[in-house]
């Protein structure tokens, strides 16, 4: 098979989960130096776990054995995830790092807690995701060769930042805005070092299996894997790279195993491999295969957030902007700190959760805007009240920095 | 002499002054001897089972009797509870919802059987006009089934139950006004509203007010004889507050607090701007709005527009010990009313020892000496008391020294002897 004919796919899987914050009251001020809904935590980690993680995990261990080398697959565990793991679930961490062993999973790097610290400043973006790495190397026995930012956040900018730390490929949207006439379907790279191949995600095959799966008004419903691989196949003359990419909890949580989600993942690969061209890689893979077609440019950040694919949903009104600035106007002094426990506590409350609980923007009615869903449990509670513990928190941290 | 009241809302279920005050002058007409009080309020919604929710719907509203002994009274107070679904504004937002949303409860008519049943016919709707109107026909059966010489009815809201009252008993009718529309709206009247105060207002024979600030707004604005209206000052209870309730300030910075609903006729953006002010020159200070409201979403912008929401926080609603808690942590106690009949809460504030800053637009301004008194929108003055009060602490001692004793000579006691004289002058006319 000579190079011009390979052909790629790409399964991504983001694994994330925040460490919930509990109402704080002005009369803890001082008093009280715990932030976190421990409750919350480990109820939803624990479900997530039984209904998604350990399932999953096991789906696709199978398939990399049944399919010897054919099968690949890519990760992205924040360092939060990682650490509720080991506080509430130690079991998926070991099933992660099985993954791990078969040499057929590729783990990407990120900043540590899934942050919006790439909108912010440099040398901490940098000083995250070097603490990330250590961390997949240590609970994974993984070296990170890729990289994908928090909820696929890419600029041009960004983007020389990634290839400066040494890495081939970085993971973002197909967003319509910036791809035009393009397609998305192909490797492109990053416009101003063109080292750093740039993977965009095929939004409407990806939410093929996110949000349509299980609606049965959807016109294709119900989605077989024999189907799904011949839409891919249908775009086997015009494309060389498909890029699937998910919130791992759309096996089993967002649409729950009795919709048959399991039994799709279990034949898809198979359906696939018979039926199309394209042969499964993880991004580092395909940085080193593949030949980008063009340099893709993206000045302002884009995401792959709701309709807008932008970054609304986190600094989208005075609040988030406020709150964003006070956090990271303390970056000097929590780095000075000696205080471990100041220094978790200043990373666990920079997730974008937190953030994106603040937004108060109108969320488009197309189901497409795939973190409400990942929040969904959160809607009732009011933007606001989320607002108040971490204004709340910063001030005790300023107030001990 | 027996008196049947028509209140909203009763401990603990409160949302404000109106209930505080209702409670605190019923206390207070306990202690007198000759006086019997009827406290009728509608039960809130939640806390009765759903059984009686239900009974309702099926045309029929029961009435339990219940004793309830006050503390430090020397009689029990009987209070009739109508158990309904009558829910008690406990959030201004709800209410504005509830006033503002469509009114379908005209075409419908109430006949009221020997059963003290109440049939209703035709549309059935909580919306709050209905609830009102519910609770006046409810207020006729109490008072076709009770002994008692006068009636007095709080507030917009229990007016059509004291008018109701009065038609079945033809005994006179005292309203209390402790807020118009005007000071809630600040200036855009919901004509309802307005409708329903005005007939209770002309039809009481006589008018108490809270504060001579609240007189002329029914006295001009409402077309009242000047000569039907009088005043009577509210009070405040003594505190006997457990110490251990009482969490200490955690940080070692001072504490300006506002207490109230976020809306628009308690001036909480003039805090802000004032609050924003003062961080300009000092920043030892931290600021709290305790409280919620329809404009608490707003005011966060305005916050983290002005990038003070490191000194500026929101706690919510605060209630019980909190409230205590949270004026022992305070320094200063703001309150830029644009439109405030009364407002107890200084009261409480000064009580609780701290200095109070309170605008020129509000009724309490009228009967307190120890107090700073600024117009709602001058934020460069609120600004220079809070700065002055914090940085000298001859000043603020003053403040408090003078402010206790001040407050201490307010008693539920004088006004419900004030009350009292009004309802002997009444029925003396009457008869």
């Amino acid at each position: 098979m000579s190079s011009s004919v390979k052909k790629a796919i790409c399964f991504y899987f983001q694994v994330h989960q925040p460490f919930r914050l509990k109402r704080y009251r002005f009369f803890d001020l001082g008093h009280d130096h715990y932030y976190y809904d421990d409750f919350s935590n480990e109820s939803i980690m624990r479900k997530v776990a039984e209904k998604c993680y350990l399932p999953a995990n096991k789906v696709i261990l199978d398939l990399i054995e049944k399919h010897k080398g054919k099968f690949k697959v890519t990760f992205s565990l924040s360092g939060l995830a990682i650490s509720q793991f080991r506080l509430y679930a130690p079991e998926v961490l070991d099933s992660f790092r099985k993954l791990a062993e078969t040499g057929m999973v590729e783990f990407l790097a990120e900043t540590n807690s899934h942050s919006l610290v790439s909108l912010r400043s440099r040398s901490e973006f940098e000083r995250q995701v070097i603490n990330h790495k250590e961390m997949l190397k240590e609970f994974l026995g993984v070296e990170a060769t890729s990289f994908r930012n928090t909820e696929l956040i890419y600029s041009d900018t960004i983007g020389t930042w990634v290839a400066d730390m040494g890495f081939k490929s970085i993971l973002t949207e197909g967003a319509k805005h910036v791809l035009g006439w393009k397609s998305p379907n192909f490797l492109y790279c990053n416009s101003i070092n063109p080292r750093l191949k740039v993977l965009l995600r095929n939004f409407v095959l990806s939410d093929d299996i996110a949000f349509r799966f299980s609606n049965r008004d959807w016109n294709s419903w119900p989605l077989t894997a024999d189907k799904y691989a011949s839409w891919i196949n249908k775009l086997a003359p015009k494309s060389e790279l498909i890029n699937i990419f998910l919130d791992y909890e759309t096996f089993g949580e967002h649409n729950w195993k009795e919709t048959g989600i399991f039994d799709f993942l279990s034949y898809m690969p198979g359906a696939v491999l018979k039926k199309t061209p394209f042969r499964f890689m993880t991004p580092t893979e395909i940085a080193d295969t593949l030949q980008p077609v063009s340099a893709i440019s993206i000045p302002s950040p884009i995401s792959w957030a709701d309709e807008e694919r932008d970054i609304t949903a986190w600094l989208g009104n005075e609040m988030q902007v406020a709150a964003l600035d006070k956090l990271y106007s303390l970056a000097g002094k929590v780095n000075r700190c000696e205080d471990d426990l100041i220094k978790k506590d200043w990373e666990y409350l920079q997730s974008s959760d937190h953030f994106y609980y603040m937004a108060t923007k109108f969320f488009s009615g197309n189901i497409c805007s795939r973190v409400i869903i990942f929040i969904i449990w959160q809607q009732n509670f009011s933007p606001m009240a989320q607002f108040m513990p971490i204004s709340t928190l910063m001030k005790h941290l300023m107030m001990h920095s | 002499m027996r008196v049947l009241m028509f209140g909203w809302e009763f401990p603990p279920h409160i949302s404000g002054g109106l209930g505080t005050a209702s409670y605190g002058l019923t206390k207070g007409m306990a202690n007198i001897d000759d006086l019997e009080v009827i406290f009728v309020v509608p039960k809130a919604f939640g806390d009765e089972d759903q059984t009686k929710v239900r009974l309702i719907g099926a045309n029929q509203v029961h009435v339990a009797f219940k004793q309830v002994f006050y503390k430090g009274s020397k009689r029990p107070i009987e209070r009739i509870e109508v158990s309904s679904k009558i829910v008690p504004y406990t959030d201004p937002d709800d209410f504005w919802k509830l006033v503002t949303s469509e009114v379908s409860s005209y075409n419908f008519y109430v006949k009221i059987n020997n059963k003290g049943k109440v049939d209703f016919s035709g549309r059935y709707d909580t919306n709050l006009m209905d609830e009102i109107y519910k609770y006046s026909v409810v207020a006729s059966v109490i008072a076709d089934e009770n002994e008692f010489d006068i009636i007095h009815a709080h507030d917009w809201l229990a007016y059509p139950a004291g008018i109701a009252a009065m038609e079945v008993s033809g005994k006179p009718l005292v309203i209390h006004v402790h807020a118009t529309d005007f000071d809630r709206s600040g200036g855009s009247v919901n004509p309802d509203v307005y409708r329903i105060e005005k007939s209770g207002m002309d039809a009481a024979s006589k008018i108490i007010t809270v504060s001579n600030l609240t007189r002329d707004i029914v006295i001009n604005k409402y077309n009242i004889n000047p000569d039907k209206v009088e005043t009577v000052y509210n009070a405040v209870e003594p505190v006997k507050i457990a110490e251990n309730c009482i969490v200490k300030k955690g940080f070692n910075e001072k504490v300006v607090t506002f207490l109230g609903r976020i809306t628009l006729q308690k001036g909480p953006e003039y805090f802000i701007e004032a609050a924003y002010k003062v961080l300009q020159v000092m920043d030892n200070v931290r600021f709290v709005m305790a409280g919620s409201g329809d404009m608490m979403e707003r005011m966060m912008r305005r916050a983290a527009a002005l990038k003070i929401t490191d000194r500026f926080h929101f706690t919510g609603f605060l209630k019980g010990s909190d409230v205590f808690t949270m004026l022992d942590m305070s320094d200063v106690y703001i309150m830029p009313s644009v439109s405030e009949p009364f407002g107890i809460s200084s009261l409480e504030a000064m009580q609780s020892n701290v200095p109070v800053i309170i605008s020129k637009q509000s009724g309490v301004a009228e009967i307190l000496t120890h107090a700073v008194k600024t117009d709602f929108w001058d934020i460069d003055a609120m600004a220079d008391a809070i700065y002055g009060i914090l940085n000298y602490p001859a000043l603020s001692n003053m403040f408090i020294k003078n402010g206790k004793e001040e407050v201490i000579l307010l008693k539920w006691d004088n006004s419900a002897r004030h009350v009292r004289d009004i309802y002997y002058r009444v029925i003396d006319n009457k008869i």
